[in-house]
C-alpha cells in the first residue's frame, strides 16, 4: 500500500443563530441565575459600606479587643466609643465547636444505624423525623432549650465539673453554670444533628456495594466491614457535613440568644455562665442602639457573614469533591 | 486485538463443533476426588432459595468432593449465582431472602443455629464477577485485608503475603510494588489480587462467580491456570457462561436450567461426560449451542 | 412437576429463640444493674439510670460475644450498641420538643385566640384577652410576598443550572450553596442597611419579606435543580428534535413534567422561612394589631409574637408563647407533610 498523504481539514465551526424568543429566554434565565452572585456581592458591599467608619476607627482592634461601650452627650453626639468583637468571636467559635464535637459522633452513628442496621420501616420513619427536625424553626429550639433542656444540661455540667474538673477544659473558678457556652453548645448540637446526619447518610449510601460484599465474603463482621469500606469512603464527606453544621451553628441567632449569658470578656471556660456570640450581640444591642452603634453592628454582621461564607464554602467544596470521587 | 479475534473464532468453533469441547475436557489429567487429606469437602442437600415470594432455586443436592473443580453452567437467570451465594451465606444480605435445605461443610451444617457466620465465610472464600480490591488499601494490604477484617493473628505476614500472591500467580508481577494502590493494576491483575486476598485466609473452598467475565482473553487464561494449580489444595466451585472455560478447568460440571419456574439442576457428571455424552436432551441442546 | 414434599422457605440467619432469650436476659440484667448501682451510689436522675443501663448492656453483650466468638464479634457488638445510642439520642429531642409544645401549648389554644389580635391586650394579661390573629395574618402576608419575590428568582436560577448550563454554572451553583449558609441575622442586617435606612426609613412587612426572600431563594433553587435534573434528557431532545425552540421545550415539556417537584421545592422553602425570627425582629417592627398593608406600618408575625410573649416572662405570657409555637409548629408540619406527600407521589410515578 502506498503511503498517501491525508489532509485533515480544520474542524468546521458550528454556529447557530437562536430565535429571538430563545435569546430572550436565555437572557432572562441568565439574569435570574446571576441574582445569587449579585445578592451576595451586595450583602458584603452594604455591610462593609455601613460598617466602614467603625472598622476604620477601631482597626484590627475590632476583632482583637473585647470591650463594647459607647457614651454620648445629651445631644446624642458620640463622645467616646470602644467596639471590640473578640469576646463574641471566641464565644461563637467555642459554642459552635462544642456543638460539632457533640453532634458529630451522634450523627455518624445515627447515619450508620440508618444505612446498615435499621430495618426498612424504621429507617423510613427515622429519616422523616430527622428531615422534619431540620425544618423546625430555631425559636422553637431556643425556647425548648431554655425551659426544658437547660436544667438538665446544667446538671450534666455540674457532673462534668465535679468528676472531670481536673481536665483543663472543664475547669472553672466561679461555680456559675447557668447560660454557659456549654448549654448553648448542646442546643446547637441538637439543631445541627439533622444536617450532619443527612450528609453522612447520603455519603455512606454511596459506599460501593461490591466492596461491601467483598469484605463480608472475607469473614468480616458488620463493624469490620464498615471500618474497612464505608469509613474510608465517607471520611472526607463526613468532615464536610460537620463543617456545614459548624457554619449553621456559627450563624444561629435566636436559639443561642435565649440560652446564653452574653458577657464582654473573653471566656474559654465552657462550663462558666458567661459567653459571647456575634449574632446574639446584634439582637441584644439592636433595640436601643444609637446610629453610630448600629454601624458597629453592621461591621459585626460583615465579620459574621465572611466567617460563615468561608466555612460553608470549604464545607461544600469538600462534600462536592468526595461525592464525585465516590461515584 | 489479535487475541480477541482468536477468541471469537474459538467461540464460533465451539458452537458448531461440540465434539471439540469434549476433547478439551478429556485432554487434561483427570482427578479422582477424596484422595488427599483435605476433609470430606462440601455437600448441599435439597437447597432451595427464595427472594420474597419468588422461588429462585429448587432442590439442589450436590456433592463437591475435596480437591476438585466443579463448574456450574447454564443460561442467565437459572440460579447459579444464587446457589453459590447460599453456600457461603451471602444470600441472606438480600432483603426478603429465604432458603431451605442444608449446606454441609465437613459434615457440619453452615446454617445450624449458633453458627458464627463470619467463620463460615473464612472457610468458604469467594471471588466476584468484577474485580473489587479495596480502594483505600495498597496491594499488600489488600492481600492481607481478610486477616485484618476478621482479626486473625498470623506469625509471618510477609511469608503469607508472598505465598498468597504466588498461588494466585501474581507475585512476580507485583513483588516490587506492594505498596502501590490496588487500582493501579490492570483488570486481570486486580482479579488475581482478589484471588490472592481470598487465599490469604486459607479457605477450604473457593467460590468463583464468573471470575473472568469482565476480563480479556489473555487474563482469562492466566486465571484458568491459577484455578488448575489451586485445585491441588482446595475445593473450587466456578460459575461460568463460557463452556470452553468449563471444559478447560473443571473436573465436574453441573448444568442448571430454569423453565420459567425456579432454577433446577438438570444434570451433573464428570466434565468430559457432560460435553461428550450428556444424558439429558436439554443439556445436549445447551452444550451444543442450540440455545442459551 | 412439583416435588411431592412441599418445602417451606426458612431464614436460618434470623436470631434463634435461644439467642433472643439471651438478648432479653442481658437486657434485663442491664436494667437491674442500673437500678442497683443508682440505689447504692449517690448518683441520681434519669440520665444516671440511662447511662448505667447503656454501659452495662454494651459491656455485657460484648463480653458475651467475646466468650462465644472472639474479639472481632465483641467489637461488633459494642458498635451495635453505639449506633443504637446514636439513633436514640437523635430522636429523643424531637419527641421531647413535640411533646412539650403540645403539653404547654394546648392550654393556651382557644377559639378567641384565632379571632382577636393584641391591640387591646398585653402578653401578661389573662389568656382570654387578645389573640394571634394579627400574627397569623402577618406571617401569611410575609410569606406570600416572599414567595412572589423568591419563586421566580429561585426557579430561574435552577433553570440556568439545568437548561442553559452557561459558563457561570459552576460559580453560580457554588454561590447558591454559599447563600444557603448566610445567617438569617445577616440577611436582616443587609435589608436594614440597603433598603430600610436609605429608602423606606420605616419598619414594615415588606422589609421582613425581603430578608425572607434572600433566605428562601437558595432552598428553592437547590431543590428545584435536583428536581429538574431528574427530568430525563430524552424529553428535552424529543422537544428539540420536533423543531421546538429551547424556550418552548422548557415551558411546555420540562416545567410541566417537573411541576409537582417544583411545588415541593416551594413548600420546603416556605417551611424554612415561616418560623424565621432574627430578621423579623430587626425589620418588621412587630405590630400588635392586624395590619393588611405590608408596605406601611409595623407588621406582627408568629415568631415576633412568640418572642415578645416569651420575653415578657409571666406565666400567662409563657403560655402564650407556647400556644404560638404550637400554631407555628403545626403550620410547619402541615407544609412538611404536603412536601413529603407530593415528593413521594412524584417518586411513585
Amino acid at each position: 500500500m502506498s503511503v498517501q498523504e491525508i489532509i485533515i481539514p480544520p474542524a468546521r465551526e458550528i454556529t447557530t443563530e437562536p430565535r429571538r424568543s430563545d435569546k430572550v429566554f436565555r437572557g432572562v434565565v441568565t439574569t435570574g441565575g446571576l441574582s445569587s452572585l449579585v445578592l451576595l456581592g451586595l450583602i458584603a458591599l452594604f455591610l462593609g459600606y455601613r460598617g466602614f467608619e467603625v472598622l476604620r476607627q477601631e482597626g484590627i482592634g475590632f476583632i482583637t479587643h473585647s470591650d463594647w461601650s459607647i457614651s454620648t452627650d445629651d445631644a446624642g453626639n458620640v463622645m467616646d466609643s470602644h467596639f471590640g468583637l473578640a469576646a463574641m468571636l471566641v464565644g461563637t467559635i467555642l459554642a459552635s465547636l462544642i456543638a460539632v464535637v457533640i453532634a458529630l459522633p451522634v450523627s455518624v452513628f445515627c447515619a450508620l444505624f440508618l444505612n446498615f442496621y435499621a430495618p426498612g420501616w424504621l429507617k423510613k420513619i427515622m429519616v422523616t423525623i430527622i428531615d422534619m427536625m431540620a425544618a423546625f424553626p430555631s425559636i422553637l429550639f431556643g425556647i425548648w432549650g431554655f425551659l426544658v433542656l437547660m436544667p438538665s444540661v446544667e446538671y450534666w455540667a455540674k457532673l462534668l465539673h465535679k468528676y472531670l474538673g481536673f481536665i483543663p477544659i472543664f475547669k472553672m473558678q466561679v461555680p456559675v453554670f447557668t447560660r454557659s457556652p456549654f448549654v448553648a453548645g448542646v442546643v446547637l448540637a441538637i439543631m445541627i444533628i439533622p444536617i450532619i446526619t443527612s450528609v453522612s447518610r447520603e455519603i455512606f449510601s454511596q459506599a460501593p456495594l461490591d466492596r461491601i460484599q467483598a469484605a463480608y465474603a472475607l469473614g468480616a463482621t458488620r463493624w469490620a466491614m464498615i471500618k474497612a469500606v464505608v469509613i474510608p469512603h465517607g471520611r472526607s464527606g463526613v468532615i464536610g457535613g460537620a463543617m456545614l453544621g459548624l457554619g449553621r451553628a456559627m450563624g444561629e441567632t435566636v436559639a443561642v440568644f435565649t440560652v446564653l449569658n452574653i458577657v464582654f470578656q473573653i471566656n474559654w471556660q465552657m462550663l462558666l455562665g458567661a459567653g459571647g456570640n456575634v449574632a446574639s450581640l446584634i439582637i441584644l444591642k439592636f433595640g436601643d442602639a444609637s446610629p453610630y452603634e448600629i454601624k458597629a453592628l453592621m461591621a459585626a454582621g460583615l465579620i459574621l457573614f465572611l466567617l460563615t461564607l468561608v466555612v460553608n464554602g470549604l464545607a461544600n467544596f469538600i462534600v462536592k469533591t468526595t461525592g464525585k470521587s465516590g461515584r | 486485538m489479535m487475541t480477541s479475534h482468536e477468541n471469537e473464532k474459538e467461540k464460533m468453533d465451539t458452537t458448531v463443533k461440540p465434539s471439540s469441547l469434549a476433547d478439551v475436557a478429556q485432554s487434561k489429567s483427570i482427578k479422582t476426588p477424596g484422595t488427599r487429606a483435605m476433609g470430606t469437602g462440601l455437600e448441599t442437600r435439597g437447597v432451595h432459595a427464595w427472594f420474597g415470594k419468588h422461588h429462585a432455586l429448587s432442590n439442589i443436592s450436590l456433592d463437591f468432593a475435596a480437591g476438585t473443580v466443579t463448574a456450574l453452567i447454564g443460561p442467565s437467570g437459572c440460579g447459579k449465582s444464587t446457589f453459590i451465594r447460599t453456600i457461603n451465606r451471602m444470600h441472606e444480605f438480600i432483603p426478603g431472602a429465604a432458603m431451605a435445605g442444608e449446606v454441609l461443610l465437613d459434615g457440619k451444617d453452615v446454617y445450624a443455629p449458633g453458627t458464627d457466620v463470619t467463620k463460615i465465610r473464612l472457610q468458604i472464600g469467594m471471588v466476584f464477577q468484577k474485580p473489587n480490591p479495596f480502594p483505600s488499601m495498597t496491594i499488600g494490604e489488600n492481600v492481607l485485608s481478610g486477616l485484618k477484617l476478621a482479626q486473625l493473628k498470623v506469625e509471618n505476614k510477609d511469608e503469607l503475603l508472598e505465598e498468597s500472591l504466588e498461588r494466585a500467580g501474581l507475585w512476580s508481577e507485583v513483588k516490587d510494588r506492594l505498596s502501590a494502590h490496588g487500582g493501579s493494576l490492570s483488570g486481570g491483575q486486580q482479579q488475581r489480587l482478589c484471588i490472592a486476598r481470598a487465599l490469604a485466609v486459607r479457605p477450604q473452598v473457593l467460590l468463583m462467580d464468573e471470575p473472568c467475565s469482565a476480563l480479556d482473553p489473555g487474563s482469562t487464561l492466566r486465571i484458568e491456570e491459577t484455578i488448575r494449580h489451586l485445585s491441588d489444595t482446595m475445593t473450587i466451585i466456578i460459575v461460568t457462561h463460557n463452556m470452553q472455560q468449563a471444559a478447560r478447568v473443571s473436573d465436574y460440571t453441573a448444568f442448571f436450567l430454569s423453565d420459567g419456574g425456579p432454577g433446577q439442576m438438570i444434570e451433573v457428571a464428570p466434565t468430559s461426560e457432560i460435553f461428550s455424552r450428556p444424558q439429558d436432551q436439554r443439556t445436549e441442546n445447551y452444550v451444543t449451542g442450540r440455545f442459551g | 412437576m412439583s416435588a411431592a414434599v412441599t418445602v417451606t422457605p426458612t431464614k436460618p440467619w434470623k436470631a434463634s429463640k435461644r439467642e433472643r432469650l439471651t438478648d432479653v436476659a442481658i437486657f434485663l440484667v442491664a436494667i437491674f444493674t442500673s437500678f442497683v448501682i443508682v440505689a447504692l451510689t449517690p448518683m441520681q436522675g434519669k440520665l444516671a439510670y440511662f447511662a448505667i443501663f447503656f454501659i452495662a448492656y454494651a459491656l455485657l453483650t460484648s463480653i458475651f460475644k467475646a466468650t462465644q466468638r472472639g474479639s472481632a464479634a465483641a467489637k461488633d457488638a459494642l458498635v451495635n450498641s453505639l449506633v443504637a445510642i446514636g439513633a436514640i439520642v437523635t430522636v429523643v429531642p424531637v419527641i421531647s420538643i413535640l411533646a412539650t409544645v403540645l403539653k404547654k401549648g394546648l392550654p393556651g389554644i382557644s377559639f378567641g385566640l384565632f379571632t382577636h389580635d393584641m391591640a387591646l391586650a398585653t402578653p401578661t394579661d389573662p389568656l382570654n384577652n387578645g389573640g394571634i390573629l394579627h400574627a397569623i395574618t402577618g406571617t401569611l402576608t410575609l410569606v406570600v410576598i416572599a414567595l412572589i419575590l423568591s419563586v421566580p428568582i429561585g426557579i430561574l436560577t435552577a433553570l440556568y443550572l439545568t437548561e442553559i448550563k452557561g459558563r457561570f454554572t459552576g460559580p453560580i451553583r457554588f454561590l447558591v450553596q454559599a447563600m444557603s449558609g448566610v445567617p438569617s441575622i445577616v440577611a436582616g442586617l443587609f435589608i436594614l442597611s440597603a433598603v430600610l435606612y436609605p429608602i423606606t426609613k420605616a419598619y414594615s412587612g415588606l422589609m421582613g419579606s425581603l430578608a425572607l426572600t434572600i433566605l428562601m431563594i437558595p432552598t428553592i433553587a437547590r431543590t428545584s435543580e435536583e428536581v429538574l435534573n431528574l427530568i430525563p434528557n430524552e424529553l428535552r431532545e424529543a422537544g428539540t428534535a420536533l423543531g421546538a425552540t429551547q424556550w418552548r421545550t422548557v415551558a411546555m415539556i420540562v416545567l410541566p413534567a417537573a411541576k409537582s417537584g417544583l411545588v415541593t421545592a416551594i413548600i420546603l422553602g416556605v417551611a424554612r422561612i415561616a418560623g424565621e425570627t432574627a430578621p423579623i425582629l430587626l425589620l418588621t417592627g412587630g405590630g400588635d394589631k392586624v395590619n393588611p398593608n405590608a408596605f406601611n406600618g409595623p407588621m406582627g408575625s408568629l415568631p415576633y409574637y412568640i418572642w415578645k410573649s416569651f420575653n415578657a416572662g409571666s406565666p400567662e405570657a409563657i403560655t402564650r408563647a407556647w400556644a404560638g409555637l404550637l400554631v407555628l409548629v403545626g403550620l410547619v408540619l402541615i407544609l412538611f407533610t404536603m412536601a413529603r406527600y407530593l415528593g413521594s407521589r412524584k417518586g411513585a410515578k
